[in-house]
């Protein structure tokens, strides 16, 4: 640690919030959202497909944090957008579920591969 | 370097390990119950995250809607489509997974480079930490109010779709004691419509009919 009490606030003040670096979080999160981009690409069961959808949309509020964290310290718009996109998440859940429910109930099954009604 | 960022790197990295470790569970994992339990876990960590980034009420929320409401959801949902199925073989189902990994791990290259190449303006702002609560606060009921009415309109639109998608053909009889049950408002059974005709060869019908 530096004697000089003012390189001291610069050091705190560069990086915000110990010495976590930015790129840490963006590396964390394209992380999760590739996980999420493979495992709804590659998911059979269409339940884990939801879970994959909510893998990505977690990965990029981790972002909108980390962005309103560190750049945006003030005005933390980046933390409002997170709340609305929590908001929508959930929706989306409730109603995929329930559309989910639906189709086991006419087609008895839950493979993605054999949802092709509309296909061709 | 002192006590505290060391600590805080230290939760930096369990959290993250939490984070990625969980989310490759929830993918991998071939028991699907076993998934949406690490997915609970992941969304723990993400709000621990979140915390490391001074947004306690964002945590909050997101342990409240995610790990109390959309986890329950999913368990729910795995409780009532669980029925052991032997999947059909797919020809090139290994070609396909090696090609999306990737492509996936193509995209999780580019995200870095952007990441580490863009010039950042750091440091930015000094962060209000304790206030945010409040500062969010003031956003939702100040420039962000249209939205904010509008997720409340968006909320309501997908309970009563849900519930109306959900809901389910009922038995016009009690199934324990066998007497008639008073269902007015509930629709009609109606037959399967999108069937294979092979699948349902038994004959015998999946639900009695409402009078």
């Amino acid at each position: 640690m530096s004697a000089d009490p003012r390189a001291a606030t610069d050091a705190v003040t560069i990086v915000l919030g110990g010495t976590i670096p930015l790129q840490a979080y963006l590396a964390v999160a394209a992380l999760l959202f590739c996980t999420g981009v493979w495992g709804l690409i590659n998911s059979r069961n269409a339940v884990r497909v939801l879970m994959s959808i909510e893998l990505m949309l977690n990965a990029v509020n981790i972002n909108l944090m980390a962005f309103s964290d560190y750049l945006d310290g003030q005005l933390i718009r980046g933390q409002v957008f997170a709340i609305f996109v929590i908001t929508v998440a959930a929706a989306e859940a409730a109603v995929g579920l329930a559309i989910l429910l639906s189709l086991y109930r006419n087609r008895e099954t839950v493979d993605m591969e054999r949802f092709n009604l509309l296909r061709w | 370097m002192t006590l505290a960022s060391t600590i805080q790197q230290l939760c930096f990295l369990v959290l993250a390990a939490v984070v990625v470790v969980g989310a490759l569970g929830v993918v991998l994992l071939p028991n699907i119950v076993y998934s949406a339990f690490l997915l609970g876990g992941v969304f723990l960590g993400v709000a621990g995250l979140y915390l490391l980034l001074n947004a306690s009420f964002v945590a909050a929320a997101q342990i409240l809607v995610y790990v109390g409401a959309v986890n329950v959801l999913i368990l729910f949902a795995i409780m009532l489509v669980n029925k052991k199925e032997t999947l059909a073989v797919i020809p090139g189902l290994l070609l396909r997974r090696l090609l999306s990994g990737g492509v996936c791990a193509g995209l999780f290259v580019l995200l870095l480079r952007v990441a580490f190449t863009t010039h950042w303006a750091l440091p930015g702002p000094l962060p209000v930490g304790e206030e945010a609560t409040i500062r969010i606060g003031e956003h939702l009921f100040s420039d962000y109010l249209l939205p904010f009415e509008l997720a409340s309109v968006l909320l309501l639109m997908a309970m009563i779709g849900a519930i109306v998608l959900a809901r389910r053909d009922v038995y016009s009889s009690d199934v324990i004691t066998g007497e008639p049950v008073d269902q007015g408002l509930i629709e009609k059974t109606r037959t399967p419509l999108l069937l294979d005709p092979s699948a349902n060869a038994g004959g015998q019908p999946l639900l009695e009919t409402t009078p």
